[in-house]
């Protein structure tokens, strides 16, 4: 029995009972499976906001008679990070808020989100700063795009101890400060290249003002990757040229922008990191995931019918608890089909920031491995 | 077999030097005054950026620059540098067949010191399992050997004119010198170098100082860890011979970092696989010295057990288990 039932096996506790068992634990409290939210307050409805592909998207809190406290049991597989809000009704409005009682909070462009690290998940510790890196440094860049027409900022990530004598690889990034702000690329990097787990790289950060047209299997983003950013960074930074040392990274519509620049460009771009990427295909009858996804569904299926040899080692991944997680397995087969490596890893998470945060060390050290074995310093 | 041998010279083992510093200290402790030559090779290109290193001797260090001395001989000597080549390629490529075949070797061995049944069995098969491990890195380490023994016979090293010369140019430097400390960083390089200008031998019985890559080179057999890749299973790996100056002792560099020390299983695989030898780690902080008497540590350190246990140890280090 979890502990909330044992609270109340003996009918409504009373208030004494009640601080002293939230005082007792902390909420989220996992017991096993089980895990208990708990809110505490007057409303005449809360519920839990999540998003988790596959169970009722708004789950209702259950009141405990005669008191404001309000609770929900629910299952989750060991090792889930979960990222919701809490939906309370009060005096007929309704309002979304982080959950008062979970320190726990994930940001993203739109805001921040409450998160449960389910039993068994712990934050790595590669994506928190270590005073014993030797911190990379980010430089901006401002190239002018034909292509895309007008100037498009860009952020360098330079390794640390970076010499000019020195060839690097070269990892485009979209959505480059989104990864940067919300799943702390730079930190991880530093860490990683520290380690020697991956080989000091340059990662150009870029984004998009427009990214559902330009991500979405545009071929001015493709020629703007390729004869526009690529020649200015090589031209002021020492890059290796052969495709194995070049990579093009992104997740959900910046999955789609780089698998689709690697095929527009066959054998530019010898690496390729994919996260939850919105691969939407129709197999038949249209798409039903909304007119932003029109050219995206085109692209994939013109990938799908003749996918070629876009690139040489990639690293697909994504989350079990998203929508996409179809797509995205069944994306597996077909690329293994090509004859490029493949690695392919899910994870009991969603379509966020700290779930691809938490997929790079694999990611990054599949394609781009360090010295690990070899360096004792 | 015991081997009759001569002294050994004083050596000290010490943890990484980066974030804290004991080579001061330590080199103190062997009450010389004059020149340390320094070997920082396993830096590779970074070879030159000795300043702390050079601040921690007390601007007593000759840089002996090996990394660079084989480079020009490697641009100069065409044969040479074909010949070294294929060795390494040839090395690549017995360490890739020996991974693949350990991987099954070692996992067998793991499984069974994982086994919780009480077959009066079993521990004759754990035993059979482990010699099988031990049999594999001996057999690696012939065909390592081999290797190295075509390379002398094909290439002939100490033939050619501009590999004398430098060695001459080296011993002079080191005639200078009272004693020898060696930085860690690429084992395999660090190894390469020291071998190729015969160091050991130019040393003689200069007390020497080693860290990191620097320590597991001067051990009889070297070496490469990590239990816990982000790729792979984390399959300790037999690389080369080493050079055989720390007998007995077998470092692990940054075991903190790179060892599950609380998995006794993995404590007591890599203690009974490399045994006779005392895995000891060597983290920041830590030094070991060997004098007449055999090896005692001046600050508490830390060895690795059969029973799966890591115990430490100051003073003396007891005899073998």
């Amino acid at each position: 029995m979890v502990a909330i039932h044992q609270l109340l096996a003996d009918g409504p506790p009373a208030g004494e009972a009640i601080e002293a068992f939230l005082e007792e634990h902390e909420f989220p409290l996992n017991e096993g499976r089980s895990t208990t939210f708990v809110y505490r307050g007057e409303a005449e409805e809360v519920r839990l906001r999540h998003w988790i592909y596959g169970l009722p998207s708004s789950l209702p809190f259950q009141r405990v008679a005669g008191t404001d406290l309000w609770f929900l049991v629910e299952e989750l597989p060991p090792g889930s990070r979960v990222e919701y809000k809490l939906e309370v009704f009060r005096k007929g409005r309704r309002k979304l808020i982080r959950d008062p009682s979970n320190p726990n909070l994930a940001h993203d462009p739109f805001g921040s989100n409450s998160v449960l690290h389910g039993r068994g998940y712990e934050t790595p510790d590669w994506v928190l700063e270590d005073p014993d890196a030797r911190p990379g440094k980010i430089v901006k860049l401002s190239i002018d795009s034909e292509h895309l027409g007008g100037a498009r900022q860009l952020q360098i990530y330079m390794p640390p101890r970076f010499r000019r004598s020195q060839s690097y690889p070269l990892l485009v990034v979209h959505d480059g400060p989104d990864y940067l702000h919300y799943s702390s690329l730079k930190t991880v990097l530093d860490n990683l290249i520290y380690r020697h787990e991956v080989a000091p790289l340059i990662a150009v950060l870029t984004h998009s003002p427009d990214r559902l047209v330009e991500y979405a299997a545009d071929p001015r983003h493709a020629a703007f990757v390729s004869e526009e950013l690529m020649p200015a960074v090589e031209a002021r930074l020492p890059i290796d040229p052969s495709p194995a040392a070049r990579g093009l990274m992104g997740a959900s519509f910046g999955a789609v922008a780089a698998l689709s620049t690697a095929w527009m460009r066959p054998e530019r771009f010898g690496r390729l990191l994919l996260q939850s990427g919105s691969f939407a295909f129709t197999d038949i009858g249209p798409s039903t995931r909304g007119k932003a996804f029109d050219p995206v569904v085109e692209f994939m299926n013109r990938f799908r019918a003749r996918p070629g040899r876009p690139s040489e080692k990639v690293f697909v991944s994504c989350g079990q608890y998203e929508s996409l997680i179809y797509e995205n397995r069944s994306l597996v087969p077909l690329l293994q089909e090509t004859g490029m490596r493949v690695r392919w890893t899910e994870a009991r998470d969603g379509h966020n920031w700290e779930n691809w945060r938490d997929r790079l060390r694999e990611g990054l050290s599949f394609l781009f491995p360090g010295p690990l074995w070899m360096v004792y310093e | 077999m015991p081997q009759s041998r001569a002294a050994p010279p004083q050596l000290i083992l010490l943890g990484p030097q980066r974030l804290r510093p004991t080579l001061g200290e330590a080199l103190a402790t062997l009450g010389t005054e004059g020149p340390v030559a320094t070997v920082t090779a396993g830096w590779q290109d970074r070879e030159a950026e000795d300043d702390e290193l050079r601040e921690h001797l007390g601007g007593r260090a000759v840089n002996l620059e090996l990394y660079r001395r084989a480079e020009e001989l490697f641009a100069d000597d065409a044969g040479l540098f074909a010949g070294h080549r294929r060795r390494q390629n040839d090395l690549r490529e017995a360490q890739r067949i020996y991974r693949r075949r350990l991987a099954h070797t070692l996992a067998a061995a793991r499984e069974l010191l994982a086994d919780s049944s009480d077959s009066e069995l079993l521990e004759d098969a754990r035993r059979d399992a482990l010699a099988a491990v031990r049999r594999l890195d001996a057999e690696h380490l012939d065909v390592v050997q081999q290797i190295h023994r075509r390379f002398r016979r094909q290439i002939r090293p100490d033939r050619r004119a501009g590999l004398r010369r430098q060695r001459e140019e080296l011993s002079r430097r080191l005639s200078t010198c009272q004693a020898l400390a060696i930085a860690g960083g690429h084992v395999a390089v660090l190894l390469n170098r020291l071998r190729l200008f015969d160091i050991m031998y130019l040393a003689a019985k200069r007390p020497i100082l080693a860290w990191s890559a620097g320590a597991m080179a001067l051990a009889e057999r070297v070496v490469v860890f990590h239990d816990s890749p982000p790729q792979g299973a984390g399959d300790a790996e037999v690389l080369e011979t080493g050079f055989g100056r720390v007998r007995g002792l077998l470092p692990f560099p940054h075991a903190r970092r790179r060892l599950r020390l609380r998995d006794p299983l993995r404590v007591a695989l890599l203690a009974r696989r490399f045994a006779p030898a005392t895995c000891v780690a060597l983290d920041e902080g830590d030094h070991l010295a060997q004098g007449e008497n055999g090896w005692s540590a001046e600050a508490p350190a830390r060895r690795l057990t059969a029973s799966g246990d890591v115990t430490t140890f100051s003073g003396p280090l007891a005899s073998r288990e």
